[in-house]
């Protein structure tokens, strides 16, 4: 997993709720093998009008829309648990999501994969919404040492939250199954242990 | 204070608990498949690590397949590339495969049950989403990215934070032509796409209790619909008579050992859940969806949510999609296809409800009626009871298992622009197929559809 600590970006819109799994990348678009290449499929019923023509009204066909940052309505991520919707986020380009309301699984995918879910109030997000609407060139900086999202042409500066671990885990870069294997025995010791009847 | 089951269970699987993070948690039992597992191997063959306890994962064939013709090699490429990557996966890692072709091969959902594999007090997890279905079991079964997936197969562990518990009970009975699909559908509309989210919920009351297994498995199998990690239901004799007897059931005095432990599998009386809610089952009608989340749901004489300052998010445009006008009703309206299948609706007790509803019946010329055993196991057995006939002459088309119209990855899709009732468990734009307009509802709701090619009240088929 690649290391995060900060990032400053323009901001891409997607002011829809409960956007899902299914949106984020269809079912037939999930027949590869290997992590890469997801990203030209992203949104791709909402990208294209059909095969080949992009569709026009949709925000990252849209000149002048760029950034690094997604920002979404509430429940993002919901429903199926493919990882692959983290995967074409992440091949994208983008590095962070932000919004009211993210989906479990979703949220455990994007952390494993250097992909940050930044949860803010919906005050917050109709405000950024506002902001970046009116001035499409407006930054914003996440800074995850500090847990802390500024948006000064918003008046936005506001902390989110994180667990230790995984803001440890994201700023070096490592990964949760690196944290397993050296539990090795500690699990070995689980299993001998315990008295459960499974 | 006592505790929930869902806390009994849940903390004694804790291995390890880091500071202010997630808590590293035993999984018992591991399924995988084709499309969420090859990234997980590559990861394990990139570190040159074994799978840890090969015998806890059990590997089967069912997102991508095709429905016809399994003993002939599948046509796309891309497909038959995946699943041959998971059966040399699976050879070269040790880890059992029920692939095509294979007699317990199906839906991963629906084979753990069946064959007995899906047992109370276990933790179980599965690249995908709809795991929680194993809940109806009493236990611990989530949904995982293929992160975790290689978690799992490197470490029979997952970190994760633990979740909050919700209390969902249902008291009361059943009305006629109301089934399990009804309360859950019901239940979610009632609490939203994502009013379970955060949280694992245990449904019970006397409504869950009259339920069968496959019922139960029903309502489990939807709770991620609602946003929860997963749904379970305490063990009762209906749990352990469902058990008894399959093919990787505990046996003889290893049974005796099981049983009793499972017995103690409930939530105290004095437990405390983080959330609670109450229903009745009196009040459930027979439900459908009109939008492109299953929390848009209504009772089948009801109308569609008028468009205004106080509509659900995403209302309009769910209805530009599914070209449907707020304040009117669905009850009439002409539909194009009929999906029986998936995770949530493809056991026998499905099969058998709609063969009985549609015995001696035709479907709709403009009906394309489509069913879709859960497994290899349910299709013999459909053909041993002889539902295979009834369906076909019937004009449903009987394909082989897999996951299907459901999700859209093999061939079956909804044509764009048309109208789907679906047994299926999302409603999602494009999920049947791009374009494709689904309404979710039970089996008889579908059957009853599939017959008259009209969103139809199945209780009108009750009456003398």
């Amino acid at each position: 997993m690649e290391k995060f600590t900060q990032l400053f970006s323009k901001c891409v819109l997607l002011p829809e709720e409960n956007v899902d799994t299914d949106q984020i990348i269809p079912a037939r678009f999930l027949k590869a093998v290997s992590r890469e290449g997801f990203g030209d499929n992203l949104f791709r019923d909402w990208r294209y009008l059909d095969e080949s023509t992009p569709n026009p009204d949709f925000v990252l066909n849209q000149p002048g829309v760029e950034g690094q940052i997604l920002v979404a309505g509430r429940n993002f991520g919901c429903g199926s648990s493919r990882e692959h919707a983290a995967w074409a986020l992440y091949d994208y380009g983008f590095r962070v999501i932000i919004s009211s309301f993210f989906a479990d699984i979703f949220k455990n995918n994007a952390l494993n994969n250097g992909l940050l879910p930044v949860q803010v109030s919906d005050d917050v997000l109709a405000k950024i919404f506002k902001t970046v609407n009116n001035d499409p060139a407006t930054l914003a900086e996440v800074n995850l040492e500090e847990e802390r999202l500024v948006i000064e042409k918003a008046g936005i500066s506001e902390n989110f939250e994180i667990n230790n671990y995984k803001k440890y885990c994201m700023i070096n870069g490592f990964d949760d199954i690196d944290f397993l294997i050296n539990k090795s025995e500690e699990i070995k010791a689980y299993e001998q242990n315990r008295e459960l009847v499974i | 204070m006592g505790k929930t089951l869902f806390d009994k269970i849940w903390d004694a699987h804790v291995v390890h608990t880091v500071e202010d993070g997630p808590q590293v948690v035993y999984i018992d039992r591991h399924f995988i498949h084709e499309v969420t597992s090859p990234q997980a191997f590559a990861g394990l063959k990139s570190r040159g690590i074994p799978v840890f306890r090969p015998k806890q994962t059990i590997a089967t064939a069912d997102h991508n397949v095709p429905t016809e013709n399994q003993h002939l090699p599948i046509k796309d490429a891309l497909s038959r590339h995946q699943v041959d990557t998971l059966i040399k996966n699976c050879k070269d890692f040790g880890v059992e495969l029920y692939g095509l072709g294979h007699p317990y091969q199906g839906i991963v959902h629906v084979i753990g049950p069946e064959l007995g594999i899906t047992q109370p007090g276990m933790t179980i997890v599965c690249g995908d989403s709809h795991t929680s279905t194993h809940g109806a079991f009493g236990n611990i079964a989530f949904g995982i990215g293929t992160s975790e997936v290689e978690q799992v197969l490197a470490t029979q562990c997952v970190l994760q934070r633990k979740p909050k518990t919700m209390k969902v009970q249902v008291d009361g009975e059943l009305n006629k032509g109301v089934v399990s699909k009804d309360i859950i559908l019901y239940i979610i509309s009632q609490l939203s796409a994502s009013g379970g989210t955060g949280h694992f919920i245990e449904f019970c009351g006397t409504a869950i209790e009259s339920l069968s297994m496959e019922a139960r498995m029903t309502i489990c199998n939807m709770s991620i619909e609602m946003g929860a990690r997963g749904g379970l239901i305490a063990p009762d004799e209906k749990t352990f008579e469902y058990i008894k007897g399959r093919t990787f059931a505990p046996k003889g005095a290893e049974w005796d050992k099981k049983l009793s432990y499972w017995k103690t599998l409930r939530t105290d009386e004095d437990a405390q859940f983080d959330s609670s809610y109450h229903f009745n089952a009196e009040d459930i009608e027979p439900m459908i969806t009109y939008g492109t989340n299953p929390g848009m749901g209504i009772g089948i004489t009801q109308f569609i949510p008028q468009v205004n300052g106080n509509s659900v998010a995403g209302l309009e445009k769910s209805l530009k999609y599914m070209e449907l006008q707020g304040g009117s009703q669905l009850l009439g309206r002409e539909i194009d296809f009929v999906f029986i299948g998936s995770c949530t609706n493809s056991r026998i007790e499905d099969l058998r409800l709609v063969a009985e509803m549609v015995k001696g019946k035709k479907k709709a010329d403009r009906v394309q009626a489509m069913i879709v055993p859960g497994s290899r196991q349910v299709e013999q057995q459909a053909i041993a009871e002889g539902l295979d006939k009834v369906l076909k002459e019937a004009g449903f088309e009987l394909r082989q298992p897999g996951c299907s119209a459901c999700l859209g990855m093999n061939e079956d899709k909804v044509p764009k622009g048309k109208y789907c009732v679906s047994t299926s468990n999302r409603n999602f734009e494009g999920r049947q197929g791009p374009g494709a307009r689904t309404m979710l509802a039970s089996p008889l709701t579908a059957a009853a559809a599939a017959l008259t090619g009209r969103i139809t009240d199945v209780r009108d088929f009750y009456k003398d």
